[in-house]
Parts: C-alpha cells; structure tokens; sequence
C-alpha cells in the first residue's frame, strides 16, 4: 500500500480540521506501510526432537548395537526413519539416550538438557521379549532419569522395546522409580517403538 | 390524487377564512420502549399552523379541523422528532409512540432503527439491560447465551465464542462500536476481546442484514453499541461490584459520563475481574481462573447538522487453561479420556500458569458525519485495531515457561464512507470501505509459526435501500460487493509442501529452501457478492410476519488456508489447504411473531444451505517422535443447516409472567450424509419471574435450563494401537455427554431509590442443586466437569 493520495498545494485552503485529520491519516498510513514486504525470518524450532539414538553396549564382550529414530519434519507428513537392531540372548547391555535436534546446524544435544532437567523427566523402558531394564543415573533428588540404563536379556525370541520420556511426571508415586509408567502422570515428549530380536 | 390536494387547499383556504372546520384531532404520545406517557411532547399539525403540548398523561387535543391529510410533527426534548402524515376524517384519534431518549439514564433497549444502522425487517434480539449487568463479571458469550439459538463455544468457563444458528468464528462477525472486531477470530479458543460493560446495548441478527459491514456474516451478527447520551447538561455514572464463590473472586467495574445540552459529551468507562480455579462439583479445576482489565473513553460533539466521535478502547486479559487438558498425543489423550476426573487436581490457587493465553486489543476510532439538506448524511470512519496474542504452553524446560509458543501482533486499518438518504417512503444508504491488515509472528517463540505472517488489503461496496410499499408492508433489499488480497509469507515444511502436491500446483509461490523448510510467498485474490432481500408485514392486531432470503459469500481465512502442524490446546495436527475457495451460503428465515400486553411469542424457521463449506475432518494417524497424533484436514463440502428457535411470553398475573425459549437445530454434510460437528444440541430455558415495582422493585427468577443430548453427530472414532499394553484403543472424542438440566434462582430489590440515584441488590445462584454434567459445546468436556454451583452477589449503583 503506497500512498500518494494528496496534493500538498491545496494544503493551505483547508481548515485546520482538515489539515488535522489528513496529517492523522497519512501517519496512520506511513506506520502501516513501514513493516511492508518485510520476509519474516525462519523459526528453527529449539524445542523439537527429531533423533533418538540408544547405543547399547555388551558388558562383556560383542557388537555395540545402535537403535535410532530419526524425523526431521517434525509434526511434518515424512515417515520417520527407524533403525532395529538385534541383540544377544543371556547378556547384559549398558545403555545410553542420545536425543538430537538435527534441524538446527551443527546438531543440538537435547539429552544434555534433560540431565539438567533431570527432576522433570523420566524416561520408561517396556519390551515384550523377556528382557529387564533398570536405571543407571539419578536426578538431584536421588530419584531415576533414564538417560543411563542397563538392559539383560533373556532366552531368544523377537518383540518390541518401547521408549517413551514423560515430562513433569511424579516420581513419588507408587512403583514410578522403579519403571512402571502406571502411575506416572505428565505430558508425553517422546514415545518411540523399536522392533529387536533376540538371538 | 389531484382531488385529495385539491380537498387540502380547499380546506386550509377556508380555516384562512374562519370557515366552520368542526373535526377533533386526539391522541396520546406514548413512548415506543414501555408505552408509558410522554408529557410536554410538541404536536404541530403542519399545514394547519396549530400546535399544541402533551398534558400529563401524554394526551392532546387540536380542534377545529378540516377533513384531509395533514402532516403531523412530533417532539419531545429527549425524543427524536417524527414526522407522519396524518388523515383527519370526522373526529380522529391517534396514538404517536416516540423514540425516547436516554432520559432514564441507563435505558438500554433501543431498537436498531434508531441507530440508522439495520435492516428494519431484520429479526435483531437485544439484550435486556438485566441481562447485560447481570453478565457484566463474564463474558461477551456468557451473556449472548440469553438469547436463543445464541450458545457458545467453550474452551474451559473463561473463553466462549459466539455461535449463532450452530456457526461460530469467522462466520459470526462482529460490531464493535460501528467497527468490525478483528482479533484472531478464526481460532475455536479465541474469544472476542470485548469489555462487555463497555456496552450500551447487545444486540443479535441472526442473518446477514447488515451488509454494510460485511458480506461474510454466514451465521449472522452480533452488534454491541455505546451507551446513547442525552443532549442536556448533565453528570451521571453507574458502578457495577460482583462477587462470586465459585472462582472465588469478581469484577468491578465503574463509568462516568458528562454531557452537554449543546451535543457535547465526554465519557470514560474501565472493568477490572479478577478470579481464581474454579470448582466442578466433586473437583477442582485447576489453573482456569483468568484475570481481565479493560478502559475505554468516548469524546465527541452530537449536533442535528453534523458530529464527530473520537473512541478508544483497550482489552487485556490472561486465562488458565485447564492444567488437566495439557497433553502430548494420543497415549495421553487416552489416559485422560479414560479418567472419570481430571488428571490434575490440586488445591485452590489464584496462580495463572502455563497453559495460558494473554490477549490484548486496542481499538482507535474517529467519525465524522454531516447532514446535508435534502440529500442526506454522510458519514466517515476511520479505525484502527492492533490485536495481540500470546499463548503459552508448558515446555520441556520450565524455566522456559514465559516464552510464548504463539506470539501474533494483528494490525487493522480500516476506513469507511456511507451515504444515508431517508425520506416518507423510502430509505437508502449507499458506502464504501477499505481495509489494510498485517499479521506479524514473532520468531522469538522457537516453534512453527501457526499463522504465518500476511498482509491482507480488502474493499467493499454496499448499496441498501428500504421501500414502505404500504403503511404496513416494508421491502428492504441490498447488495455488496467485496475484494480481498492476500500476501503471505509461509515457511512449509518441505515434506508437507511436496506430500500435497504444492510445488508443482504453486510453484510461482517458491522462494527458496532453508533447511528442512520451503520459504513461499502465497498470493491470493477473491471476490465476492452477496445480498439480502427481505418483506415485513404487519398483519395487524399485533401480528407481524417477516421474511428474509440472504446470499452471503466468506473468504477463507488465514487459519484455513495456512494452517500446518501441531495445535497444541487441542493435540492434534492441523493442515490447511491452499486451493480453497470462497464459501456461499443461501439462508432463508421466516419470522412469525405476535406481542399483545398478556401474551406474546415469535417462531422463528430458517435454512442455511452453504456450498464449499470449510470444516475440519480427522483423516488418520501419524506418527511422530512425540508419539502418535491424530491429523485433521480442512475440507470443502456441501452442508446445509435447519433450525426453529421459539421464544414466548406469558403473564399470568399483573406481577407474574413465564418466559420460554427453545431452540432446535440439525446440520448434514450433504456429501457424505453425515451431521456436521459441534451442532448445537437442542435445548430449552423455562423461566417464572416475579416482579413488583411497588415492592422497592424486587425481581425473583427461577430458570430451568434443560439441554438434550446431541444424538446427531459424526462418528470420529478411531483405533491406536499401545505398545505398553500390546492393545488397540478405541479412542473417542466424538460421541456427546448426556442431556443435562440446570436450575437458577436470581433475585434483585432496590436498597435506595430516588431522582438521582439508585442502589441496587442482586443475588443470585447458577447451577442451583451443584449438578455434575458436561456441555457438548465446551471442548474440555473430554477432561473434567462443568461448573458446579456458583452465588453471586452485586451491587448496581446508578447516579
């Protein structure tokens, strides 16, 4: 909207209403045209999670398997990538939850935010394939965060590991340190499916 | 013809003559709101050159008149004049009703005509003074409930949107003060940021008469107008104090006005409501109090020949949202769909946290309008808006909490002309108005933008005009015209710009590619018509039948065509669609209505058959990192609306009457055959109301408030698999609560009545026997119950 709608010279026959009203209007209109075709710079969303990396270690010996879930969109229509893995029956692994913002260069380290907001978050480990999950790491009130794990497995056989981190869930609750997501509460800031086998 | 002024002549040639004219010219002047008499009215019969004043009891008498038509001139110091023409016949009586002034300070009903701003055949309802104050600690929506076919859509009890005729946001327009409130309307939880003690009157239309404002009100319109100020000198002011236990908290609020004979006024006017968590009956709901603070100060010279208005109002509230319905995905919708109560429950506080949202209006107007002889009025605006939201969700860092997620400055500029010719038998107006809009998005959010930044220039063209055909058959009929460009500036993500086929289809709109991101520039331009044709027939014996046939056209809106990701308040994926079209609905409506001193009622059928109807539809699941997310998609349909609102009055004493209103309404997706969402379920208020002036005017009310179920409504259930439990979940948002019956007693007396002032006492109880129930039409239904019980108390002062 450009304005050029008044002739100046005829300025000096009008009333002073006029010249008031016609002053108001063209500030109006210059303040309104100032912000024009102004390209809105783009938002690099800080809180959004688009990778979960769980790197599985063997205690003793044998291949360090890696799950990951990678969505770089987002809410966006894109499948997200999954990476299975297969582990060994009867052995102990030490887990670790590497969470990234891969939309932001270089990639920012979500998981470090999590261990200083390590009271507010807690993450539940579920599997259908026989396996114990137990917690490594501890909060500033002594109570889980999820971020350190350590997974045994038992006889061969396949299934799902289920990952999901609550936010603001109550750690007091009845069997909530100990895993069980029953009684935990909060909001869900991530709930990731994996496919294992077990052999 | 040629006889009849052959006969006038005649006749005032012979009264110049002394000839023996021997008729008699009675009548009362009454005045039109309450038909009580109006003493010291001026009646001058024109061409006779008599005159005479009203006595006591408003009658007055002229004699010694010849047969024929005469022009009748009426006057009263605080009505507006008339001018009728009158037939004299052997001895004649008429009764004059006059439009009446502000006399009585606080007269809040004024029918529209006075304005000069609505259709006269239009069904427009007001809002009875009692309700306005009665509602003055709620909202604009609160109140608009008192009138049927009026609910509004929840979000929790703070947030209500209009609805009219079961169409709610960008189809519902609304006047604020003569400026159309632009505000970020499209939003399902945005209400208006209006003041409603800011009010003169509220009024509703329930169709889209009045062109001259727009021609997209597909639902109809809701008009609130400024306090009328007499033409006297004169210091008057009213304060409004209100108490309530349930929130635990009130309102206040307080105006004063000075007004001059001369036509100069100056009037200042501020609320300030304060409350905490409100209760269900067996819980707390926590986080949903809400805090408001509103100003507004008129100036402005009212003279016959011409006038100016200066106005300025600001609106800033901060509302709780329902700790409870903050969720992640499906999983946690499931987990609270599942619980009988909210998830959480806390003790009372006052505390407002995220969720939340903070609004802000302004609104800055100027008026101009003079009268020119034999011509008419003209009248020039100009106004200007500047909307801000915040919306605030609880992030995953809570010291980030005070970062909003949503940060949207909307700035309207807006200026209007209208021309208005009136004369005996017709009424025309004529305008023309221009609009300049920006909405900015403020990147320091950190997440998507969900209304992306646009410039938006509109222009429309309106002609109206109304014929008496007969005394009592009134044809109204006008046509608009209305342009609209968009400009927008929209980062997609890439996905979604190739998953809907964009970057082939809009691939003039690409700029370029930032990351995972496509910048694009999306231009668009509409057009459209509308029109409205409507007949008033007074039947006589105090019948009247209306009719009324609108054809209305509605842009798409930002909401609509940008939408993109996730809507956190309601945890599911929103995506608009670029290639819609402009949305067009025929509506016709048929008023029956009939007012005698016992009894009265009005019947109201209507139809609104809209083609490429916008409306959201869940299309599947998708998954996320977040987990699993329900997606909804705007669509276009065929859908058609048909609904009968019923309104009746009875009095069965001098002091006891019984009000009823009743209010049904059906809404089909013609394309698949399926009812629309969120219709409004059929519902029915039954009221007894006690009122004795000699009893230091005391009022006693008992409502019953009976809403059905919705048993029309489209099945949205759909199934999500949860790993934990290794089960399929049925997850259902869409099958409605049970009916539910509320009970209110209210009750008002005057403490101190005199000329110049008066203290007034109400009292009253919502939600009388504590009821647990859930609206169908409040989206927090899925986590926690309504409002139980609530006593108010309020002190209404007025000198």
């Amino acid at each position: 909207m450009k304005t050029n709608f008044l002739k100046i010279d005829h300025m000096k026959n009008m009333g002073n209403y006029k010249k008031i009203m016609i002053g108001l209007f063209l500030s109006l209109g210059f303040t309104a045209c100032s912000d024009d075709e102004k390209i809105p710079e783009p938002i690099h969303e800080e809180e959004l999670i688009t990778t979960m990396e769980i790197v599985l270690s063997p205690q003793d010996f044998g291949e360090v398997v890696t799950l990951s879930y990678r969505d770089l969109d987002g809410d966006g229509p894109g499948e997200p990538i999954i990476e299975n893995g297969v582990l060994m029956a009867n052995a102990t692994y030490f887990g670790e939850i590497i969470l990234l913002n891969e939309t932001v260069e270089p990639a920012e380290d979500i998981s470090l935010e999590i261990e200083e907001e390590g009271a507010d978050h807690q993450f539940f480990f579920h599997n259908d394939f026989g396996a114990e999950t137990s917690y490594k790491d501890q909060d500033e009130n002594a109570n889980p965060i999820g971020l350190l794990f350590e997974l045994k497995t038992n006889t061969p056989g396949t299934g799902s590991f289920q990952v999901i981190l609550r936010h603001e869930p109550d750690k007091t609750a009845p069997g909530v340190k100990e895993g069980n997501i029953e009684n935990a509460g909060g909001t869900t800031d991530i709930s990731v499916n994996f496919e294992v086998e077990v052999q | 013809m040629h006889l009849k002024f052959f006969g006038l002549f005649f006749c005032v040639g012979l009264i110049g003559f002394g000839q023996d004219c021997p008729h008699r010219f009675t009548g009362k002047i009454t005045d039109f709101h309450d038909s009580s008499p109006l003493a010291g009215a001026t009646i001058i019969l024109v061409d006779s050159g008599k005159s005479t004043l009203s006595d006591l009891d408003g009658n007055f008498l002229i004699d010694s008149l010849c047969e024929g038509t005469y022009r009748l001139q009426v006057s009263h110091p605080e009505c507006l004049p008339r001018t009728i023409s009158i037939k004299i016949q052997g001895d004649t009586y008429k009764e004059v009703m006059l439009e009446h002034h502000v006399e009585e300070l606080h007269s809040v009903v004024i029918e529209g005509k006075a304005f000069g701003n609505t259709l006269e055949s239009s069904a427009e309802i007001h809002l009875s003074e009692e309700d306005l104050v009665r509602h003055s600690d709620g909202s604009l929506g609160d109140a608009l409930q008192e009138v049927t076919g009026v609910p509004s859509l929840n979000t929790g009890n703070a947030i209500a949107k209009p609805m009219i005729h079961g169409l709610f946001g960008s189809r519902v327009l609304i006047m604020n003060h003569g400026t159309r409130m632009e505000g970020q309307e499209w939003g399902e939880e945005h209400a208006p940021g209006i003041d409603i003690n800011s009010a003169g009157s509220v009024s509703v239309i329930k169709g889209a008469a009045a062109l001259q404002y727009g021609g997209d009100a597909v639902g109809g319109i809701v008009k609130i107008e400024p306090p009328r100020i007499a033409k006297k000198d004169s210091l008057y002011g009213r304060a409004i104090l209100t108490g309530a236990t349930n929130g635990r908290g009130g309102g206040l609020t307080a105006g004063l006005t000075k007004s001059y004979e001369k036509g100069g006024y100056a009037s200042v006017q501020g609320t300030l409501k304060r409350f905490g968590d409100f209760e269900a009956p067996d819980y707390m709901l926590n986080n949903t109090g809400f805090s408001e603070q509103a100003f507004s100060a008129r100036l402005g010279v009212d003279k016959y020949l011409y006038g100016f208005e200066t106005y300025y109002s600001y609106f800033q509230n901060e509302i709780g949202i329902l700790a409870a319905s903050h969720l992640g995905g499906i999983e946690d919708q499931i987990r609270a769909l599942k619980s009988d109560k909210p998830l959480i429950i806390r003790d009372f506080g006052y505390d407002i946290e995220a969720p939340k949202q903070e609004t802000q209006h302004h609104l800055a107007k100027l008026k101009f309008f003079k009268r020119f002889q034999n011509l008419g009025k003209l009248s020039v605006q100009y106004d200007l808006q500047i909307n801000k939201r915040l919306e605030f969700d609880r992030r995953r860092n809570s010291e980030e909490n005070n970062r909003p997620s949503i940060d949207l400055t909307l700035k309207t500029h807006h200026a209007r002309a209208d021309w208005e010719y009136k004369n005996n038998d017709i009424e025309a107006k004529f305008g023309l108005s221009g609009q300049y809009q920006t909405n900015h998005t403020d990147p320091h959010t950190q997440v998507k933008r969900l209304i992306p930044d646009y410039t938006q220039l509109a222009f429309g063209v309106y002609s109206l005009a109304s014929l008496q055909i007969q005394e009592n058959i009134l044809l109204e009929g006008g046509i608009r015209y209305d342009f609209s460009h968009f400009d927008a500036y929209k980062y997609y993500a890439t996905s979604l710009w190739e998953d809907k086929a964009y970057d082939e289809e809009f691939a003039d709109f690409y700029i370029q590619t930032i990351g995972s991101q496509v910048l694009t520039n999306p231009k668009f331009t509409f057009h459209g018509m509308s029109a409205v044709m409507s007949l008033r027939y007074n039947v006589g014996d105090n019948w009247q039948l209306m009719g009324n046939y609108s054809l209305v056209s509605r842009f798409p809106n930002p909401s609509e065509l940008f939408s993109e990701g996730l809507h956190h308040s309601a945890a599911r994926i929103e995506v608009g669609d670029l290639r819609f079209d402009k949305e067009t609905a025929n509506k016709f409506s048929i008023t029956i209505n009939k007012e005698s001193e016992n009894f009265g009622f009005s019947i109201s059928p209507y139809l609104n058959s809209i083609s490429d109807f916008i409306f959201l539809k869940p299309i599947g699941i998708r998954q996320s990192i977040r987990g699993s997310f329900q997606v909804w998609e705007y669509h276009q349909t065929e859908a058609i609306l048909l609904g009968i609102d019923l309104d009746g009055r009875l009095n069965l004493s001098d002091h006891l009457s019984f009000h009823h209103r009743f209010s049904f309404i059906k809404g089909k997706n013609q394309q698949t055959n399926e009812a629309l969402i969120n219709i409004p379920p059929v519902s029915t208020v039954n009221t007894f109301v006690y009122e004795n002036p000699n009893i230091a005017n005391l009022s006693l009310e008992l409502e019953s408030n009976y809403v059905f179920r919705q048993n029309e409504y489209p099945d949205m259930r759909f199934p999500v698999f949860l790993p934990v439990s290794q089960s399929t979940e049925i997850v259902d948002l869409s099958t409605p609560p049970a009916a539910y019956h509320l009970m209110a007693f209210r009750a008002g007396i005057d403490l101190a009545k005199t000329e110049n002032y008066q203290f007034r006492l109400g009292f009253s109880v919502e939600n009388l026997f504590d009821k647990t129930y859930r609206d169908y039409l409040n989206r927090q239904r899925y986590y926690a119950d309504n409002l139980g019980r609530n006593i108010k108390l309020r002190l209404n002062i007025n000198f």
